[in-house]
């Protein structure tokens, strides 16, 4: 196990220079999430046309990971409806459970968040924002691990 | 005896255990629970071993030399915060259990609506919590101390908030965020002259400065074992006797009771009247073992060894660049435990990159989201000491330190 596990590249960049990081002018959905344990918090911002994710933002205070994961998801949710939403949130969720997931190359840089399973204390880092998400997204919380 | 924290530490076999990729064990979360040394953990197991049965019931050999322990044991905290009565010593779960005893019985009983309860702006939230239920049960109400601008109590703003409304001051021997350590003498004094009582939350002054209950003349303390070398799952409230004999049990069941019938009870005397069902006896046991070994250091060594790491981490603290530290900056009444934010970076990242170099420190809200937000804060990293640190592990805290800026790459942010 490396430290450079939990903090790869990828991940440091997403802290370093946040995607979709501002609270937009406007927004259809807001959901706000917070993790009571270190203090974070977190808040998402959704535009939707035509039932299709145009613009995602987030603003908030996080360590690293949960800032990058933020980023990161922010990222593969542009151009989503809401039922490929919510297969994001599960396989996102499942690759944070430690398993495999083929599909996560997909969206945006989510597979570097593979080597946080190593690290248990800081998984609910990398699920803040998603877990915040499924908060506005309709049953997806049968989806949560 | 001389102190050396070296010899200290092979009294510890987490240290000798926790040794990854080369490196020691920096075990700097003290404020959260502390290591136990092989004597703690021989004598439970030993008890289990050898002397095992229940406490006050047994007519038989084991049960009567469980007794005779658990009863030395009482008399060993007796002896350890100078209380007048070995049956003013009441076992609890831990200082949480401890406070909410007060809470239940002292609160419900004396405590009703418009009266006042006084805390400090930097209380833990087990001292802070069972009082916000009693608000929600009874209408009282809770007044904050100002803190002074180096974080310290404001006793003037104490004095102009205590009343004949008062009826409690729950005040934290020292704070597990800031370290500070409050005049308790000085506050019990002016607490009496307007009738209240004092609680003094001792969790994390007790393990380190030690306690006199007779001194301070304080109504209630309470701390937990396992902060001073002892089993978790154990805590005390000393409680006055005559405030004992005053408020109703806390829970029901075995052991507390006299007398019971159909229709109603009648308790048992002190301290069994708060002492309901079967107690951690191994755990007692164990925890006065712990007293023991802490008094054969002896407490005026341990203040004298913490001192002098708090003038050497407060020294090299304050000089680190972009170092944020959080409470007095002066070694005198306050303890050695720093809370502290390193330039930008979160202190979970600071806590995960420190334990890569097998340094443990605390890092989050600490259970004090009210002072948090004083401090204009989300969370800080914590270092905490006590009898096994040595001076180089602060200076091996600030070196790894600055590896988490490597690891950040902070100079692209």
């Amino acid at each position: 196990m490396q430290l450079d596990d939990l903090y790869r590249e990828v991940i440091v960049d997403h802290y370093n220079r946040p995607r979709n990081f501002g609270r937009p002018e406007k927004w259809d959905i807001m959901v706000e999430g917070k993790n009571p344990v270190c203090g974070d918090e977190i808040a998402i911002y959704l535009t939707v046309k035509n039932d299709v994710v145009a613009e995602c933002h987030f603003d908030g205070k996080g360590c690293s990971i949960s800032i990058a994961s933020a980023s990161v998801m922010t990222e593969s949710l542009i151009g989503k409806s809401l039922d490929e939403i919510r297969l994001v949130l599960s396989d996102f969720n499942q690759l944070l459970r430690g398993e495999v997931c083929q599909r996560c190359e997909q969206y945006s840089d989510a597979i570097a968040f593979q080597g946080v399973t190593k690290f248990p204390m800081r998984v609910k880092c990398a699920l803040l924002a998603w877990k915040t998400l499924e908060g506005a997204i309709p049953d997806s919380s049968a989806l949560q691990t | 005896m001389t102190f050396d924290p070296r010899q200290i530490r092979a009294d510890f076999p987490i240290f000798a255990a926790q040794v990854r990729n080369g490196r020691e064990l920096v075990y700097l979360d003290n404020g959260a629970t502390t290591q136990k040394p092989g004597v703690v953990i021989d004598t439970e197991r030993d008890f289990y071993s050898t002397e095992y049965g229940t406490v006050h019931r047994g007519i038989y050999h084991l049960s009567a030399i469980a007794t005779g322990l658990y009863e030395a044991a009482r008399e060993t905290v007796a002896d350890f915060v100078n209380a007048r009565l070995t049956k003013e010593i009441i076992f609890t779960r831990g200082a949480t259990d401890s406070i909410n005893l007060v809470a239940r019985t002292f609160g419900d009983r004396f405590i009703g609506n418009g009266d006042e309860i006084i805390l400090s702006e930097f209380e833990h939230h087990s001292n802070m919590v069972p009082w916000l239920m009693l608000q929600e049960r009874t209408g009282a109400r809770l007044v904050y101390v100002r803190s002074t601008p180096d974080w310290r109590l404001d006793m003037n703003d104490l004095r102009s908030k205590l009343s004949s409304r008062t009826k409690l001051v729950a005040i934290t021997g020292m704070s597990n965020v800031l370290g500070t350590i409050n005049d308790i003498d000085r506050i019990c004094q002016l607490a009496h002259e307007q009738g209240a009582r004092v609680l003094v939350d001792g969790a994390q002054l007790v393990p380190h400065f030690g306690f006199d209950v007779r001194g301070t003349d304080c109504d209630f303390l309470a701390f937990s074992s396992h902060k001073m070398l002892g089993p978790t799952g154990v805590g005390v409230l000393y409680m006055k006797q005559e405030i004992g004999e005053s408020v109703p049990p806390y829970l029901g069941g075995g052991d507390m009771i006299e007398y019971v019938r159909y229709d109603g009870f009648t308790t048992n005397e002190l301290p069994y009247k708060f002492e309901a069902g079967t107690p951690n006896i191994a755990g007692v046991i164990a925890f006065a073992k712990a007293i023991e070994y802490l008094q054969a250091l002896g407490m005026e060594n341990i203040i004298a060894h913490e001192r002098e790491l708090t003038e050497y981490a407060l020294d090299r603290l304050l000089s680190t660049e972009g170092l944020e530290l959080y409470g007095p900056k002066t070694p005198e009444h306050r303890g050695a435990l720093f809370s502290f934010n390193y330039k930008d970076i979160h202190s979970h990242d600071v806590a995960s990159i420190l334990d890569f170099a097998n340094i443990a420190v605390r890092a989050g809200h600490h259970c004090a989201q009210p002072l948090m937000r004083r401090l204009g804060v989300n969370s800080t990293a914590r270092a905490s000491f006590y009898v096994y640190n040595r001076k180089e592990e602060i200076d091996i805290l600030l070196e790894s330190l600055r590896q988490c800026e490597r690891f950040l790459k902070y100079a692209v942010g």
